[in-house]
C-alpha cells in the first residue's frame, strides 16, 4: 500500500535545470513545492578530486546507472529494438542537477528561424522544398516572445560573451552578464581565417564564467580557471553554471521547497482530464508514496518525460502508421560528423588547457542564414573551433590511414597530441515521421516498467547537410596555416556505439495544434490542464546548437504560466 | 594577469590555494564553495615545486604493494602484459604499456565494478544485434577478457607451437591482428570484441591517473606533455608558446581533513 502524503501546491518530477528554475521561481513567489529527484544529492565538494578522466569520462561517474534503466534502440521499424547496454552515443544525467551538472556550458539561443521553421521555409522556398515525411513545424511561439526569458536565464546563470554579436543570430535586448572568455591562439587562428572568408566569427557564449559574478538572486560565483575538465565532470569552482550552485540554493532558502532525493516517480495519477498527483518509490526502501498536488510538472530528460506520460497513459501516443497522436512524436538529435582537422608540424598548442564553453564559431551556415534553393537539405550547422581541454585517454589524434595500435599508432598519437586544431559543425536535426519514441514491448527497468524505445536513423537530409558543412569546415581550416588538413564529410547509418552528442530532443513537442503537439506555448498539456511538461522534449526539431539556453528560457516562461494557472486555472492559451 | 583579490583570504588553506594555483579569485562566496574547495588544493604546479621536495610520500620504500593480482591468474597476467606491450610498445618516445604497469591496471579494473558490468543493463533477453546497436552479449567484461587471453595462448600454440608470451614480437602482432580481424573462433563471441576491449583497456592503463595502477610515475603523460591534474591555467590559457610542465596526479592533490 502506498502512503498518501499531504497535498502540495506543486510537485516537480526531476530536479535538473528545469526543476531547479521552476522551484526557485515558484517558491520565490510564495508557493510550496515538492521536488522529487530519483538520484542522489550533489554538492560542489563532490568534485575536489574530479580531475579523473577514467572515473568521470570513461566510466561515467555522474551518469544514470544503466543497470536500473536504459532505453532500447532500432534504426527502423523493420529492426528489433535492443537495449543500450553500455553508454555510447549520448549520456544520461542523474542526481540533483541532472545533466546540468555535466554539461560543457556552451550557451546558444536558438535562431528566430527555428521557432517558425515551417512558415519561413514555405515562405522562402515553397511547400515542395520540404521532403516527404519531414515533419518540421512551427513551435507555437516566436523568438521575440521568448526573448525576455532568455535574458532571465542569462542573468541567473551568468553568461559570458561578446558585447556585440553578428547580425545573423537573434538580437539580444540585454547584453551578456560578463565579458567573453579568454581567446586562445587556436581561436585567433580560426577567427582570422573565417573573417578573411567574409564570415562572422564570435566567441562562444559561455556558462563557464569569464569573471566573478553576482546574479540578481545574490548568488556569487567565481571565474573559470580553464582547468580543462567540464563535460562529463562537475565544476570544483562553481564557475560552470549548474543548478546546484545557482537555482537550488535560492529555492531552498525560501523554506518552501521540500526536496526529496532517491524518489523515483513511477506514475502520474489522473482521471484523464486532470492530474491529482504522482506515485513515487523511495528507492532505498522500495516503499511507495503518493504525493497529491494541484499542479504536476514533468521536468525530466527527454526520455523520462515521454516515458512517464506513456506509462501513466496520459495523452495520446503517437502512431507513425496513421500519423496521429502526439506523445513520442518528432524525436530529433544532433547531426555531427562534418569536420576538418588541421595538423601543424611546426608548432604545438596548449590543448590540455581549456574550458567546456571555450571556443569561437560562425553561424553563416546555420539556420536559414544562407540560400538553400539549390541544396538538398534544410537548416545547417554552427561551425566552431573549441578548446575544451583534450585529455589523453579519449583523445588519440592520428592522421587518416594510421594503424589503430602498435608502434606507428603510438608514434603518431604522441607526436600529434598537441598539434591538431579541429574545425567542426554541430548540425541541426530535422524530425521525420518515422523517428519517434514509444514503449518497448519487451524490455523493462528495475521496477518492471517498460523501457522507452527509440526509432531513429540518419536520412538523406543529414547526409547532404554533413557533406556541405564539411566543405565549409575545410575552407576555414585550409586558411589556418596548417601543414595539412583532413576533411571528414560522411555519415551513414546512425550507430548508438560511438559518442556523438547528448542533445536528444522531442517527444512532447510544443505547438498550436492539440492534435500534433503535447503542450501549448506555456508547456501546459493540452490533455490535462494542470500538467506541465518542460524540457528539450518540447523541441519540435533540434537546431544547430546546444539546447540548454532554449530549455532554460522555456522553463522561465513556464514558471510564469504556472503562476497564472495557480491563480486562475484553465487553459493559458 | 591573475585577478586581484578584492578581499583578504579567509584562512590558511585559502592562502595556500592562492599561492599554489598562481591564481587569486577575488571576494567570492559560492555557497561555501571556494572556502571548501581550497582546503583540498594544497598543490603546486610542477614548475613551482620547491627544490628537494619529493612528491611521493613513503619514499623510504620502493615497493609497490599495489602490484599484485586481484583477478588474473599468472598466465593471463603475463599474456596481458605481452599483448598490451604490442598495442603500446616501448620506443624512442618512452616506455611501453608493460613498464607503465598497464597489465596491473587491467587486472585491477577486471576486479572492479567495470569488469563486472555493474552499471550496464545486463537483463535478458539477449538477441543477435545489428552493428549499430552495440554490445548485446550476457558475457561480462572480465569473462570476455579471460576467455580471449586463454584463446591467445591456444591460437599461438596451434599456429607456432609456442605460447603467446614466447613468440617473437612480429608473431605476437600477427596473432593479435588475427583476433582483431575476427579470424579466430572465440566460442561464438567475435574475437574483435575481445581485442577492442583489450585495446581500450591498454590505452586507459597508459594514460589514466596513476592511482589506478598504470601510467607509472605519470610517464604516460610525460611522453605527450599532458600536465595531468592542475588546478588552474588562468594565466597560461592565452599564451602563444607551448608550455611544458611536470605533470601532477590526484595523489599530489590529496590533503584530507
Amino acid at each position: 500500500m502506498a502512503t498518501k502524503l499531504p497535498k502540495a501546491s506543486v510537485v516537480i518530477v526531476g530536479m535538473g535545470w528545469v526543476g531547479g528554475i521552476l522551484a526557485a521561481e515558484l517558491t520565490k513567489a510564495g508557493h510550496t513545492v515538492v521536488g522529487l529527484e530519483r538520484g542522489k544529492s550533489r554538492a560542489t565538494q563532490d568534485y575536489y578530486h574530479v580531475h579523473d578522466e577514467l572515473r568521470y569520462a570513461s566510466r561515467y561517474e555522474l551518469m544514470q546507472d544503466l543497470s536500473k534503466e536504459t532505453i532500447t534502440f532500432r534504426n527502423t521499424e523493420k529492426m528489433k529494438a535492443l537495449p543500450m547496454r553500455s553508454y555510447g552515443s549520448f549520456l544520461l544525467g542523474d542526481g540533483l542537477g541532472g545533466a546540468g551538472v555535466h554539461w560543457n556550458g556552451q550557451y546558444y539561443r536558438f535562431l528566430p528561424y527555428d521557432f517558425e521553421i515551417y512558415s519561413k521555409t514555405v515562405e522562402r522556398y515553397g511547400k515542395n522544398k520540404i521532403p516527404k515525411d519531414m515533419t518540421i513545424r512551427d513551435w507555437g511561439i516566436t523568438y521575440d516572445q521568448l526573448e525576455p526569458y532568455f535574458v532571465k536565464y542569462e542573468q541567473m546563470a551568468g553568461i559570458s560573451g561578446d558585447k556585440t554579436l553578428p547580425p545573423n543570430i537573434g538580437a539580444m535586448s540585454v547584453p551578456f552578464s560578463t565579458g567573453p572568455m579568454k581567446k586562445t591562439p587556436g581561436m585567433k587562428i580560426f577567427e582570422e581565417s573565417a573573417t578573411k572568408l567574409g564570415y562572422h566569427p564570435y566567441i562562444i557564449p559561455s556558462a563557464n564564467l569569464s569573471d566573478n559574478y553576482t546574479n540578481p538572486d545574490g548568488i556569487e560565483r567565481a571565474s573559470c580557471q580553464y582547468c580543462g575538465y567540464c563535460e562529463r565532470f562537475g565544476c570544483e569552482y562553481g564557475a560552470k553554471a549548474d543548478p546546484v550552485v545557482t537555482v537550488f540554493p535560492v529555492a531552498l532558502k525560501t523554506g518552501k521547497l521540500d526536496l526529496r532525493t532517491h524518489a523515483n516517480v513511477t506514475e502520474i495519477m489522473h482521471d484523464g482530464k486532470k492530474a491529482s498527483g504522482v506515485r513515487y518509490v523511495n528507492t532505498p526502501t522500495g516503499e511507495e508514496f503518493i504525493q497529491p498536488a494541484d499542479v504536476v510538472i514533468l521536468a525530466g530528460y527527454v526520455f523520462s518525460n515521454v516515458r512517464l506520460l506513456l506509462t501513466s497513459k496520459l495523452g495520446k501516443p503517437y502512431d507513425p502508421k496513421t500519423d496521429t497522436g502526439a506523445i513520442g512524436r518528432n524525436y530529433a538529435y544532433q547531426v555531427n560528423g562534418a569536420s576538418t582537422s588541421a595538423f601543424y608540424e611546426d608548432r604545438e598548442f596548449n590543448l590540455a588547457m581549456g574550458a567546456g564553453a571555450l571556443g569561437s564559431n560562425i553561424d553563416d551556415f546555420n539556420g536559414d542564414n544562407f540560400d538553400h534553393s539549390d541544396l538538398k537539405f534544410l537548416h545547417g550547422a554552427n561551425i566552431r573551433f573549441t578548446q575544451t581541454g583534450l585529455r589523453p585517454i579519449q583523445y588519440q589524434p592520428v592522421p587518416l590511414g594510421t594503424p589503430t595500435w602498435g608502434k606507428d599508432f603510438k608514434q603518431a598519437s604522441i607526436h600529434n597530441a598537441n598539434r591538431v586544431l579541429a574545425v567542426s559543425g554541430q548540425g541541426a536535426s530535422m524530425p521525420n515521421r518515422y523517428h519517434y519514441l514509444d514503449l518497448d514491448p519487451e524490455y523493462k527497468d528495475a521496477f518492471g516498467m517498460p523501457l522507452i524505445r527509440m526509432t531513429f536513423d540518419f536520412e538523406e537530409q543529414d547526409v547532404e547537410l554533413v557533406k556541405f558543412i564539411a566543405q565549409k569546415t575545410k575552407e576555414i581550416a585550409d586558411g589556418m596555416g596548417a601543414t595539412k588538413t583532413e576533411m571528414h564529410d560522411t555519415i551513414r547509418q546512425y550507430n548508438i556505439v560511438p559518442y556523438q552528442s547528448t542533445h536528444n530532443t522531442g517527444g512532447t513537442i510544443m505547438g498550436d495544434d492539440p492534435k500534433t503537439s503535447v503542450v501549448n506555448n506555456y508547456l501546459q498539456m493540452w490533455d490535462a490542464e494542470n500538467v506541465f511538461v518542460c524540457g528539450a522534449s518540447n523541441f519540435a526539431h533540434n537546431s544547430g546548437y546546444n539546447p540548454t539556453a532554449t530549455v532554460g528560457a522555456l522553463a522561465y516562461r513556464t514558471a510564469e504560466g504556472i503562476e497564472k494557472y495557480l491563480q486562475k486555472g484553465g487553459s493559458l492559451v | 594577469m591573475a585577478k586581484k583579490p578584492t578581499q583578504k583570504p579567509q584562512d590558511e588553506s585559502r592562502r595556500r590555494f592562492l599561492k599554489y594555483s598562481g591564481t587569486a579569485i577575488g571576494g567570492v562566496v559560492v555557497g561555501g564553495v571556494i572556502g571548501g574547495i581550497i582546503g583540498s588544493s594544497n598543490q603546486k604546479r610542477g614548475e613551482d615545486a620547491e627544490p628537494g621536495e619529493t612528491k611521493t610520500p613513503a619514499a623510504e620504500s620502493n615497493r609497490d604493494y599495489n602490484q599484485a593480482l586481484m583477478f588474473f591468474n599468472q598466465d593471463q597476467f603475463m599474456i596481458t602484459e605481452a599483448a598490451s606491450e604490442r598495442i603500446f610498445p616501448a620506443d624512442e618516445n618512452g616506455p611501453g604499456a608493460k613498464e607503465l604497469g598497464a597489465a596491473f591496471f587491467i587486472d585491477h579494473q577486471m576486479a572492479s565494478a567495470y569488469g563486472m558490468n555493474a552499471r550496464d543493463y545486463m537483463m535478458p533477453p539477449f538477441y543477435k544485434a545489428e552493428a549499430s546497436q552495440g554490445y548485446q552479449l550476457s558475457f561480462k567484461r572480465r569473462e570476455l577478457l579471460a576467455l580471449g587471453l586463454d584463446a591467445l595462448n591456444e591460437y599461438s600454440s596451434d599456429k607456432y607451437k609456442k605460447t603467446f608470451t614466447k613468440l617473437a614480437p612480429e608473431e605476437q602482432d600477427a596473432v593479435l591482428s588475427d583476433f582483431e580481424k575476427d579470424k579466430v573462433n572465440l566460442k561464438g563471441v567475435p574475437a574483435s570484441t575481445f581485442f577492442s576491449l583489450l585495446q581500450s583497456l591498454t590505452i586507459e592503463g597508459v594514460y589514466a591517473d596513476p592511482l589506478y595502477g598504470g601510467n607509472k610515475n605519470m610517464a604516460g603523460w610525460k611522453m605527450r606533455n599532458y600536465p595531468g591534474n592542475q588546478m588552474s591555467f588562468y594565466d597560461d590559457i592565452e599564451k602563444e608558446e607551448f608550455i611544458k610542465m611536470e605533470p601532477l596526479s590526484l595523489h599530489d592533490h590529496l590533503e584530507l581533513g
